[in-house]
Protein backbone atom coordinates (compact mmCIF):
# COMPACT_ATOMS: atom_id res chain seq x y z
CA UNK A 1 0.00 0.00 0.00
CA UNK A 2 1.35 3.29 -1.28
CA UNK A 3 -0.63 6.30 -1.30
CA UNK A 4 0.20 9.59 -1.67
CA UNK A 5 -1.70 12.36 -1.23
CA UNK A 6 -1.78 15.82 -1.89
CA UNK A 7 -4.14 17.75 0.48
CA UNK A 8 -5.48 21.54 -0.12
CA UNK A 9 -1.96 22.91 -1.00
CA UNK A 10 -0.99 26.21 -1.42
CA UNK A 11 1.63 28.01 -2.81
CA UNK A 12 2.87 32.12 -2.47
CA UNK A 13 5.82 33.65 -3.42
CA UNK A 14 6.63 36.68 -1.79
CA UNK A 15 8.60 39.28 -5.08
CA UNK A 16 9.34 42.56 -5.12
CA UNK A 17 6.52 43.60 -7.05
CA UNK A 18 3.84 42.01 -4.18
CA UNK A 19 2.79 38.12 -3.84
CA UNK A 20 2.77 35.87 -6.33
CA UNK A 21 0.34 33.13 -6.13
CA UNK A 22 1.79 29.92 -8.21
CA UNK A 23 -0.68 27.31 -6.54
CA UNK A 24 -4.32 27.25 -5.41
CA UNK A 25 -5.56 24.46 -3.23
CA UNK A 26 -4.82 21.67 -4.86
CA UNK A 27 -5.83 18.43 -3.86
CA UNK A 28 -5.61 14.73 -5.32
CA UNK A 29 -4.66 11.38 -4.22
CA UNK A 30 -2.87 8.93 -6.43
CA UNK A 31 -4.01 5.34 -4.84
CA UNK A 32 -1.44 2.43 -4.81
CA UNK A 33 -0.20 1.05 -8.01
CA UNK A 34 -1.74 4.28 -10.46
CA UNK A 35 0.26 6.09 -12.91
CA UNK A 36 -0.72 9.81 -12.45
CA UNK A 37 0.02 12.39 -15.06
CA UNK A 38 0.38 16.26 -14.15
CA UNK A 39 0.07 18.40 -17.25
CA UNK A 40 -0.42 22.10 -18.25
CA UNK A 41 0.52 25.20 -20.25
CA UNK A 42 4.63 26.70 -19.08
CA UNK A 43 4.82 28.09 -15.76
CA UNK A 44 2.00 26.60 -14.29
CA UNK A 45 3.71 25.42 -11.05
CA UNK A 46 3.34 21.67 -12.34
CA UNK A 47 6.94 21.68 -11.00
CA UNK A 48 6.50 23.40 -8.04
CA UNK A 49 3.71 21.10 -7.42
CA UNK A 50 5.79 17.80 -7.59
CA UNK A 51 8.74 19.40 -5.22
CA UNK A 52 6.20 19.95 -2.84
CA UNK A 53 5.54 16.08 -3.00
CA UNK A 54 9.14 15.32 -2.80
CA UNK A 55 9.24 17.67 0.80
CA UNK A 56 11.81 19.76 -1.43
CA UNK A 57 9.65 22.62 -1.56
CA UNK A 58 7.79 23.47 1.78
CA UNK A 59 3.71 24.37 0.43
CA UNK A 60 2.49 27.66 2.54
CA UNK A 61 -0.45 25.95 3.13
CA UNK A 62 -1.81 22.09 3.08
CA UNK A 63 0.05 18.90 3.57
CA UNK A 64 1.06 16.20 1.50
CA UNK A 65 0.54 12.87 3.18
CA UNK A 66 2.02 9.19 1.95
CA UNK A 67 -0.11 6.36 3.28
CA UNK A 68 -2.05 9.20 5.55
CA UNK A 69 0.66 10.17 7.28
CA UNK A 70 2.21 13.95 6.93
CA UNK A 71 5.48 14.42 5.55
CA UNK A 72 7.61 17.07 5.94
CA UNK A 73 11.12 16.45 4.93
CA UNK A 74 12.19 14.37 1.60
CA UNK A 75 13.12 10.90 2.19
CA UNK A 76 13.91 7.60 0.45
CA UNK A 77 10.09 6.71 0.34
CA UNK A 78 9.75 9.67 -2.64
CA UNK A 79 12.17 8.50 -4.95
CA UNK A 80 12.27 11.50 -7.99
CA UNK A 81 13.74 11.79 -11.18
CA UNK A 82 15.15 14.99 -12.73
CA UNK A 83 15.35 16.58 -15.89
CA UNK A 84 18.64 17.31 -16.26
CA UNK A 85 22.05 17.35 -13.99
CA UNK A 86 20.48 14.22 -12.81
CA UNK A 87 23.54 11.66 -12.21
CA UNK A 88 26.61 12.15 -11.16
CA UNK A 89 29.26 12.34 -12.59
CA UNK A 90 32.43 11.08 -10.66
CA UNK A 91 30.29 7.69 -10.04
CA UNK A 92 30.17 5.21 -12.45
CA UNK A 93 26.47 4.14 -13.63
CA UNK A 94 26.81 1.10 -11.42
CA UNK A 95 27.64 3.20 -7.94
CA UNK A 96 25.40 5.76 -9.47
CA UNK A 97 22.53 3.42 -9.51
CA UNK A 98 23.75 2.20 -5.80
CA UNK A 99 24.17 5.63 -4.08
CA UNK A 100 20.67 4.96 -2.35
CA UNK A 101 21.38 1.10 -1.18
CA UNK A 102 24.73 2.71 -0.15
CA UNK A 103 23.44 5.21 1.65
CA UNK A 104 21.01 2.95 3.45
CA UNK A 105 23.71 0.49 4.55
CA UNK A 106 22.66 -2.35 2.12
CA UNK A 107 25.47 -4.98 2.13
CA UNK A 108 27.86 -4.62 -1.01
CA UNK A 109 26.50 -8.07 -2.52
CA UNK A 110 22.59 -7.12 -2.94
CA UNK A 111 23.23 -3.66 -3.89
CA UNK A 112 25.20 -5.08 -6.67
CA UNK A 113 22.44 -7.93 -6.96
CA UNK A 114 20.04 -4.81 -7.60
CA UNK A 115 21.79 -2.53 -9.68
CA UNK A 116 23.14 -5.85 -11.98
CA UNK A 117 19.53 -6.34 -12.64
CA UNK A 118 18.24 -2.94 -13.28
CA UNK A 119 21.21 -2.05 -15.67
CA UNK A 120 20.10 -5.01 -17.89
CA UNK A 121 16.41 -3.97 -17.38
CA UNK A 122 16.77 -0.20 -18.04
CA UNK A 123 19.30 -1.85 -20.82
CA UNK A 124 22.51 -0.28 -20.13
CA UNK A 125 24.39 -3.59 -20.15
CA UNK A 126 27.92 -2.60 -20.97
CA UNK A 127 28.03 0.08 -19.09
CA UNK A 128 28.09 -0.28 -16.17
CA UNK A 129 31.41 0.92 -15.26
CA UNK A 130 31.00 4.14 -17.86
CA UNK A 131 31.18 7.51 -16.09
CA UNK A 132 28.13 9.39 -17.18
CA UNK A 133 29.96 11.70 -19.65
CA UNK A 134 30.05 9.10 -21.96
CA UNK A 135 25.88 8.07 -22.38
CA UNK A 136 23.54 9.75 -24.21
CA UNK A 137 21.18 11.92 -23.55
CA UNK A 138 18.57 8.99 -23.17
CA UNK A 139 20.82 6.43 -21.41
CA UNK A 140 21.67 8.91 -18.71
CA UNK A 141 18.23 9.15 -18.20
CA UNK A 142 17.40 5.44 -17.68
CA UNK A 143 20.49 5.00 -15.41
CA UNK A 144 18.55 8.06 -13.22
CA UNK A 145 15.84 5.98 -13.27
CA UNK A 146 17.06 2.94 -13.01
CA UNK A 147 19.09 4.62 -9.69
CA UNK A 148 15.53 5.98 -7.88
CA UNK A 149 14.02 2.52 -8.80
CA UNK A 150 17.18 0.99 -6.67
CA UNK A 151 16.11 2.55 -3.31
CA UNK A 152 12.49 0.99 -3.88
CA UNK A 153 11.39 3.50 -3.53
CA UNK A 154 7.37 3.61 -2.48
CA UNK A 155 6.45 6.66 -4.73
CA UNK A 156 8.08 7.76 -7.79
CA UNK A 157 8.10 11.29 -8.74
CA UNK A 158 9.17 12.56 -11.95
CA UNK A 159 9.78 15.78 -13.30
CA UNK A 160 9.37 16.08 -17.23
CA UNK A 161 12.18 13.06 -17.48
CA UNK A 162 12.13 13.06 -20.89
CA UNK A 163 12.06 17.12 -21.97
CA UNK A 164 15.39 17.42 -22.78
CA UNK A 165 15.44 14.40 -25.10
CA UNK A 166 14.83 14.18 -28.91
CA UNK A 167 11.12 13.40 -30.40
CA UNK A 168 12.62 9.75 -30.78
CA UNK A 169 14.19 8.95 -28.17
CA UNK A 170 11.57 10.27 -25.54
CA UNK A 171 8.85 7.71 -27.62
CA UNK A 172 11.28 4.69 -27.22
CA UNK A 173 12.36 6.18 -23.55
CA UNK A 174 7.90 6.01 -23.28
CA UNK A 175 8.04 2.57 -24.36
CA UNK A 176 10.10 1.43 -21.64
CA UNK A 177 8.99 3.01 -18.74
CA UNK A 178 5.73 1.57 -19.30
CA UNK A 179 7.11 -1.27 -19.68
CA UNK A 180 9.20 -1.26 -16.36
CA UNK A 181 6.12 0.14 -14.82
CA UNK A 182 3.87 -2.91 -15.88
CA UNK A 183 6.66 -4.72 -14.02
CA UNK A 184 7.13 -2.95 -10.47
CA UNK A 185 3.70 -1.32 -10.42
CA UNK A 186 5.04 1.79 -8.16
CA UNK A 187 2.28 4.64 -7.03
CA UNK A 188 4.05 7.48 -9.88
CA UNK A 189 3.08 10.78 -10.60
CA UNK A 190 4.44 12.01 -13.62
CA UNK A 191 5.03 15.94 -14.58
CA UNK A 192 4.90 16.85 -18.13
CA UNK A 193 4.16 19.65 -20.66
CA UNK A 194 3.58 17.26 -23.78
CA UNK A 195 0.05 15.63 -23.82
CA UNK A 196 0.43 12.75 -26.03
CA UNK A 197 2.78 11.87 -23.36
CA UNK A 198 0.75 11.57 -20.59
CA UNK A 199 -2.06 10.03 -22.11
CA UNK A 200 0.58 7.07 -23.32
CA UNK A 201 1.62 6.50 -19.90
CA UNK A 202 -0.76 7.32 -17.72
CA UNK A 203 -3.68 5.86 -16.08
CA UNK A 204 -5.16 9.43 -14.75
CA UNK A 205 -4.55 13.21 -16.03
CA UNK A 206 -4.75 15.98 -14.24
CA UNK A 207 -4.88 19.04 -16.51
CA UNK A 208 -4.01 22.17 -14.17
CA UNK A 209 -4.36 25.91 -14.96
CA UNK A 210 -2.13 28.37 -15.91
CA UNK A 211 -1.16 30.41 -12.81
CA UNK A 212 -2.04 30.50 -10.34
CA UNK A 213 -1.97 26.76 -10.73
CA UNK A 214 -4.98 24.88 -10.00
CA UNK A 215 -6.72 21.46 -11.48
CA UNK A 216 -9.21 21.84 -14.26
CA UNK A 217 -9.87 18.80 -14.90
CA UNK A 218 -9.19 15.12 -14.36
CA UNK A 219 -9.48 12.75 -17.03
CA UNK A 220 -8.94 8.84 -16.72
CA UNK A 221 -7.46 7.37 -19.41
CA UNK A 222 -9.08 4.23 -20.77
CA UNK A 223 -6.91 3.07 -22.76
CA UNK A 224 -6.07 -0.74 -22.08
CA UNK A 225 -2.55 -1.93 -21.28
CA UNK A 226 -0.07 -2.97 -21.82
CA UNK A 227 0.51 -0.04 -24.36
CA UNK A 228 2.49 -0.21 -26.97
CA UNK A 229 3.17 1.68 -30.19
CA UNK A 230 0.12 1.09 -31.88
CA UNK A 231 -1.72 2.78 -28.93
CA UNK A 232 -0.57 5.93 -30.67
CA UNK A 233 -2.58 5.48 -33.69
CA UNK A 234 -5.85 4.50 -32.16
CA UNK A 235 -9.09 6.68 -32.29
CA UNK A 236 -9.36 6.46 -28.55
CA UNK A 237 -5.93 7.87 -27.97
CA UNK A 238 -6.96 10.67 -30.84
CA UNK A 239 -9.97 11.49 -28.63
CA UNK A 240 -8.67 12.29 -25.55
CA UNK A 241 -5.31 14.12 -27.19
CA UNK A 242 -7.93 16.70 -28.37
CA UNK A 243 -9.50 16.99 -25.66
CA UNK A 244 -6.22 18.26 -24.06
CA UNK A 245 -5.15 20.02 -26.45
CA UNK A 246 -8.10 21.93 -26.18
CA UNK A 247 -8.05 22.76 -22.77
CA UNK A 248 -4.07 23.46 -22.56
CA UNK A 249 -4.72 26.02 -25.63
CA UNK A 250 -7.43 27.84 -23.76
CA UNK A 251 -4.93 27.99 -20.54
CA UNK A 252 -1.93 29.36 -22.49
CA UNK A 253 -4.28 31.95 -24.22
CA UNK A 254 -4.78 32.87 -20.97
CA UNK A 255 -1.59 32.44 -19.32
CA UNK A 256 -0.54 35.20 -22.44
CA UNK A 257 -3.61 37.30 -21.84
CA UNK A 258 -2.63 37.87 -18.07
CA UNK A 259 1.28 38.37 -18.63
CA UNK A 260 -0.11 41.10 -21.02
CA UNK A 261 -2.22 42.36 -18.71
CA UNK A 262 0.26 42.94 -16.18
CA UNK A 263 2.65 44.57 -18.19
CA UNK B 1 33.69 17.46 -34.14
CA UNK B 2 30.44 18.25 -35.81
CA UNK B 3 31.53 21.69 -36.48
CA UNK B 4 33.24 21.52 -39.51
CA UNK B 5 30.88 22.74 -42.23
CA UNK B 6 29.54 20.01 -44.17
CA UNK B 7 31.05 20.59 -47.76
CA UNK B 8 34.55 18.85 -45.50
CA UNK B 9 32.74 16.08 -44.62
CA UNK B 10 32.12 14.41 -47.43
CA UNK B 11 34.27 14.07 -50.19
CA UNK B 12 31.46 12.84 -53.00
CA UNK B 13 32.80 9.30 -54.07
CA UNK B 14 33.65 9.24 -57.55
CA UNK B 15 36.15 7.08 -59.55
CA UNK B 16 38.30 9.29 -60.84
CA UNK B 17 38.71 11.56 -57.39
CA UNK B 18 40.24 14.84 -58.52
CA UNK B 19 42.01 15.95 -55.54
CA UNK B 20 39.61 18.69 -54.46
CA UNK B 21 41.47 22.01 -53.51
CA UNK B 22 40.21 23.51 -50.25
CA UNK B 23 41.66 26.88 -50.92
CA UNK B 24 43.78 28.70 -48.58
CA UNK B 25 41.52 31.31 -47.37
CA UNK B 26 38.39 28.40 -46.50
CA UNK B 27 41.20 26.37 -44.62
CA UNK B 28 42.81 28.71 -42.46
CA UNK B 29 40.58 31.85 -42.46
CA UNK B 30 37.19 30.53 -41.51
CA UNK B 31 36.57 31.40 -38.29
CA UNK B 32 36.44 28.56 -35.65
CA UNK B 33 37.06 26.00 -38.31
CA UNK B 34 39.90 23.69 -36.79
CA UNK B 35 43.07 23.53 -38.84
CA UNK B 36 45.05 20.52 -40.24
CA UNK B 37 46.87 19.39 -37.05
CA UNK B 38 50.12 19.71 -39.28
CA UNK B 39 49.90 23.48 -39.78
CA UNK B 40 49.22 23.69 -36.15
CA UNK B 41 52.01 22.33 -35.01
CA UNK B 42 54.21 24.00 -37.35
CA UNK B 43 52.22 27.47 -36.15
CA UNK B 44 53.29 26.36 -32.59
CA UNK B 45 57.09 25.84 -33.21
CA UNK B 46 57.03 28.82 -36.13
CA UNK B 47 56.12 31.40 -32.73
CA UNK B 48 59.14 30.30 -30.46
CA UNK B 49 61.32 30.18 -33.55
CA UNK B 50 59.83 34.14 -34.69
CA UNK B 51 60.09 35.42 -31.18
CA UNK B 52 63.67 34.50 -30.96
CA UNK B 53 64.48 35.44 -34.43
CA UNK B 54 63.02 38.64 -33.49
CA UNK B 55 65.09 38.91 -30.05
CA UNK B 56 68.30 37.86 -32.10
CA UNK B 57 68.01 40.37 -34.87
CA UNK B 58 66.95 43.17 -32.85
CA UNK B 59 70.28 42.57 -30.31
CA UNK B 60 72.75 42.68 -33.81
CA UNK B 61 70.91 45.68 -34.57
CA UNK B 62 71.11 47.35 -31.48
CA UNK B 63 74.96 46.27 -30.77
CA UNK B 64 75.00 46.96 -26.93
CA UNK B 65 74.71 43.48 -25.09
CA UNK B 66 74.36 45.64 -21.88
CA UNK B 67 71.15 46.78 -22.53
CA UNK B 68 69.67 44.05 -25.30
CA UNK B 69 71.90 40.88 -24.91
CA UNK B 70 71.18 38.34 -27.32
CA UNK B 71 69.05 34.90 -26.66
CA UNK B 72 72.38 32.90 -27.15
CA UNK B 73 74.43 35.33 -24.65
CA UNK B 74 71.08 35.11 -22.01
CA UNK B 75 71.20 31.03 -22.01
CA UNK B 76 75.48 31.52 -21.41
CA UNK B 77 74.66 33.59 -18.33
CA UNK B 78 71.87 31.29 -17.62
CA UNK B 79 74.20 28.83 -17.06
CA UNK B 80 76.88 30.67 -15.53
CA UNK B 81 74.37 31.95 -12.49
CA UNK B 82 73.16 28.19 -11.55
CA UNK B 83 77.42 27.26 -12.09
CA UNK B 84 79.00 30.50 -10.17
CA UNK B 85 76.29 32.39 -8.54
CA UNK B 86 73.91 29.42 -6.82
CA UNK B 87 71.16 30.85 -8.64
CA UNK B 88 68.92 27.63 -7.48
CA UNK B 89 69.50 29.18 -3.89
CA UNK B 90 67.34 32.32 -4.83
CA UNK B 91 64.68 29.53 -7.13
CA UNK B 92 64.43 27.98 -4.03
CA UNK B 93 63.50 30.34 -1.36
CA UNK B 94 61.09 31.72 -3.46
CA UNK B 95 59.60 28.26 -4.28
CA UNK B 96 59.56 27.90 -0.41
CA UNK B 97 57.72 31.39 -0.01
CA UNK B 98 55.40 30.66 -3.02
CA UNK B 99 54.21 27.09 -1.75
CA UNK B 100 53.84 28.16 1.95
CA UNK B 101 52.04 31.86 0.85
CA UNK B 102 49.80 29.39 -1.28
CA UNK B 103 48.98 26.69 0.99
CA UNK B 104 48.33 28.74 3.66
CA UNK B 105 46.08 30.79 1.74
CA UNK B 106 44.10 27.49 -0.24
CA UNK B 107 44.03 25.80 3.29
CA UNK B 108 41.99 28.91 4.72
CA UNK B 109 39.98 29.68 1.18
CA UNK B 110 38.96 26.61 0.01
CA UNK B 111 37.21 25.50 3.02
CA UNK B 112 35.66 28.82 4.08
CA UNK B 113 34.41 29.33 0.10
CA UNK B 114 33.16 26.47 0.08
CA UNK B 115 31.07 27.50 2.90
CA UNK B 116 30.15 30.96 1.70
CA UNK B 117 28.90 28.89 -2.03
CA UNK B 118 26.84 26.80 0.04
CA UNK B 119 25.51 28.55 3.40
CA UNK B 120 23.59 31.69 2.98
CA UNK B 121 24.42 33.04 6.59
CA UNK B 122 28.47 32.16 6.00
CA UNK B 123 28.15 34.06 3.07
CA UNK B 124 26.16 37.25 4.39
CA UNK B 125 28.75 37.40 6.95
CA UNK B 126 32.21 37.56 5.18
CA UNK B 127 31.05 38.77 1.67
CA UNK B 128 31.09 41.94 1.97
CA UNK B 129 34.64 42.56 3.60
CA UNK B 130 36.15 40.30 1.22
CA UNK B 131 34.83 41.66 -1.67
CA UNK B 132 36.01 44.97 -0.54
CA UNK B 133 39.12 43.90 0.13
CA UNK B 134 39.97 41.62 -2.95
CA UNK B 135 40.19 45.63 -4.97
CA UNK B 136 42.85 46.53 -2.88
CA UNK B 137 46.15 45.70 -4.45
CA UNK B 138 48.17 43.16 -2.34
CA UNK B 139 51.88 44.93 -3.24
CA UNK B 140 50.15 48.20 -1.93
CA UNK B 141 50.31 46.01 1.72
CA UNK B 142 53.76 45.73 1.19
CA UNK B 143 55.11 48.79 2.88
CA UNK B 144 52.45 48.20 6.19
CA UNK B 145 53.62 44.18 6.41
CA UNK B 146 57.51 45.73 6.55
CA UNK B 147 56.42 48.48 9.42
CA UNK B 148 54.38 45.35 11.12
CA UNK B 149 56.60 42.46 10.50
CA UNK B 150 59.91 43.59 9.40
CA UNK B 151 61.77 42.01 6.37
CA UNK B 152 61.37 38.52 7.07
CA UNK B 153 59.80 35.57 5.63
CA UNK B 154 56.72 35.96 7.31
CA UNK B 155 56.53 39.40 5.65
CA UNK B 156 56.76 38.02 1.90
CA UNK B 157 54.51 35.09 3.03
CA UNK B 158 51.37 37.19 3.83
CA UNK B 159 52.03 39.25 1.00
CA UNK B 160 51.23 36.01 -1.14
CA UNK B 161 48.25 35.07 1.63
CA UNK B 162 46.83 38.43 0.91
CA UNK B 163 47.12 38.01 -2.88
CA UNK B 164 45.71 34.60 -3.21
CA UNK B 165 43.55 34.32 -0.17
CA UNK B 166 40.97 36.93 -1.73
CA UNK B 167 40.71 35.53 -5.11
CA UNK B 168 40.62 32.18 -4.38
CA UNK B 169 38.16 32.48 -1.84
CA UNK B 170 35.33 34.20 -3.84
CA UNK B 171 36.26 31.73 -6.94
CA UNK B 172 35.75 28.76 -4.54
CA UNK B 173 32.68 30.67 -3.18
CA UNK B 174 31.27 30.98 -6.79
CA UNK B 175 32.35 27.43 -8.52
CA UNK B 176 30.25 26.22 -4.80
CA UNK B 177 27.03 28.11 -5.37
CA UNK B 178 27.16 27.26 -9.21
CA UNK B 179 26.43 23.28 -7.80
CA UNK B 180 23.16 22.70 -9.47
CA UNK B 181 20.26 22.13 -7.08
CA UNK B 182 18.90 19.07 -8.73
CA UNK B 183 22.26 17.02 -7.94
CA UNK B 184 21.47 18.03 -4.06
CA UNK B 185 17.85 17.31 -4.01
CA UNK B 186 18.18 13.87 -5.82
CA UNK B 187 20.16 13.01 -3.06
CA UNK B 188 17.71 14.03 -0.56
CA UNK B 189 15.14 11.51 -2.58
CA UNK B 190 17.44 9.14 -2.18
CA UNK B 191 17.81 9.41 1.44
CA UNK B 192 20.38 11.36 2.30
CA UNK B 193 21.00 13.43 5.54
CA UNK B 194 22.06 17.06 5.27
CA UNK B 195 25.64 15.92 6.07
CA UNK B 196 25.74 12.99 3.47
CA UNK B 197 24.45 15.34 0.72
CA UNK B 198 27.33 18.18 1.67
CA UNK B 199 30.23 15.66 1.95
CA UNK B 200 28.90 12.83 -1.09
CA UNK B 201 27.57 14.70 -3.51
CA UNK B 202 27.97 18.84 -2.85
CA UNK B 203 31.82 18.44 -2.06
CA UNK B 204 32.57 15.98 -4.64
CA UNK B 205 30.69 18.03 -7.26
CA UNK B 206 32.84 20.87 -6.67
CA UNK B 207 36.67 19.96 -6.61
CA UNK B 208 37.69 19.57 -9.93
CA UNK B 209 37.06 23.29 -10.65
CA UNK B 210 38.56 24.19 -7.03
CA UNK B 211 41.68 22.45 -8.36
CA UNK B 212 40.81 25.08 -11.69
CA UNK B 213 40.88 28.05 -9.43
CA UNK B 214 44.00 26.59 -7.34
CA UNK B 215 45.85 26.52 -11.11
CA UNK B 216 44.84 29.84 -12.05
CA UNK B 217 45.48 31.91 -7.95
CA UNK B 218 48.98 29.70 -8.29
CA UNK B 219 49.99 31.93 -11.29
CA UNK B 220 49.45 35.30 -9.65
CA UNK B 221 51.10 34.54 -6.57
CA UNK B 222 54.12 34.48 -8.71
CA UNK B 223 53.46 38.14 -9.23
CA UNK B 224 52.89 38.97 -5.88
CA UNK B 225 55.87 37.07 -4.24
CA UNK B 226 58.64 39.00 -6.63
CA UNK B 227 56.97 42.39 -6.22
CA UNK B 228 57.41 41.81 -2.41
CA UNK B 229 61.41 40.79 -3.39
CA UNK B 230 61.87 43.65 -5.84
CA UNK B 231 61.18 45.74 -2.55
CA UNK B 232 62.75 44.07 -0.04
CA UNK B 233 64.94 40.68 0.47
CA UNK B 234 67.92 39.26 0.85
CA UNK B 235 67.00 36.17 -1.33
CA UNK B 236 64.78 34.99 -3.80
CA UNK B 237 64.30 35.28 -7.62
CA UNK B 238 62.99 39.49 -7.31
CA UNK B 239 66.41 39.94 -5.00
CA UNK B 240 68.28 38.79 -7.58
CA UNK B 241 66.75 40.72 -10.41
CA UNK B 242 67.36 43.77 -8.36
CA UNK B 243 70.95 43.44 -7.96
CA UNK B 244 71.41 42.33 -11.54
CA UNK B 245 70.10 45.70 -11.94
CA UNK B 246 72.66 47.31 -10.24
CA UNK B 247 75.42 45.95 -12.09
CA UNK B 248 73.60 46.72 -15.47
CA UNK B 249 72.73 42.99 -15.96
CA UNK B 250 70.04 42.83 -18.40
CA UNK B 251 71.03 39.45 -19.33
CA UNK B 252 70.70 38.26 -15.89
CA UNK B 253 67.43 39.76 -15.72
CA UNK B 254 65.65 38.32 -18.86
CA UNK B 255 67.64 34.61 -17.48
CA UNK B 256 66.02 35.53 -14.17
CA UNK B 257 62.62 36.25 -15.69
CA UNK B 258 62.29 33.39 -18.05
CA UNK B 259 63.42 31.23 -15.04
CA UNK B 260 60.05 32.41 -13.20
CA UNK B 261 58.28 31.71 -16.59
CA UNK B 262 59.40 27.96 -16.76
CA UNK B 263 58.82 27.65 -13.00
CA UNK B 264 54.92 28.43 -13.76
CA UNK B 265 54.87 26.48 -17.08
CA UNK B 266 55.88 23.67 -14.32
CA UNK B 267 53.44 24.34 -12.02
CA UNK B 268 50.42 24.89 -14.49
CA UNK B 269 51.43 21.53 -16.26
CA UNK B 270 51.43 19.80 -12.23
CA UNK B 271 48.18 21.03 -11.81
CA UNK B 272 46.63 20.06 -15.45
CA UNK B 273 48.22 16.54 -14.52
CA UNK B 274 46.73 16.41 -10.80
CA UNK B 275 43.52 17.23 -12.66
CA UNK B 276 43.43 14.55 -14.91
CA UNK B 277 44.54 11.87 -12.87
CA UNK B 278 42.26 13.02 -10.37
CA UNK B 279 39.37 13.31 -12.36
CA UNK B 280 39.22 11.12 -15.37
CA UNK B 281 35.53 11.44 -15.00
CA UNK B 282 35.75 15.22 -16.05
CA UNK B 283 34.10 16.15 -19.54
CA UNK B 284 37.08 17.47 -21.36
CA UNK B 285 39.86 19.37 -19.13
CA UNK B 286 40.50 22.31 -21.79
CA UNK B 287 42.57 22.03 -24.99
Amino acid sequence: MSEIQIADVAMRFGTRHGEVKALERISLTVPDGQFACIVGPSGCGKSTLLMIAAGLVTPTEGEVRLNGKPTLEPGADRGMVFQSYSLYPWLSVRRNIEFGPEIKRVPPADRRKTSSELIHLMKLDGFADAYPKVLSGGMKQRAAIARALANDPEVLLMDEPFGALDAQTRQIMQELLTDIWQRYRKTVLFVTHDIEEAIFLGDVIYVMTSRPGRIRTTLRVDIPRPRTFDTLTGRRFAELRNQVVGIIHEESLKAVESELARA
Amino acid sequence: MSRVPAARVAPAPSAVRPRRSRGFVRTYLTPKQAIPGRARAILAVGSFVFVVGVWTLLAALVQNPLFVPSPYQVVLTWWDMMVNLAFYNDVGWSTFRIVAGFLLAAVVAVPLGLLMGSFEVVRSFFNPPINAIRYMPASAFIPLLILLQGLGEDEKITIIWIGVFFQLVLMVMDIAHRVPDEMLSVAYTLGASRWTVFYKVFLPATFPEVVDALRITMGWAWTYLIVAELVAAEHGIGSFILIAERYLRADRIIAAIITIGVLGLITDTLFAAIHRIAFPYVQKVRA
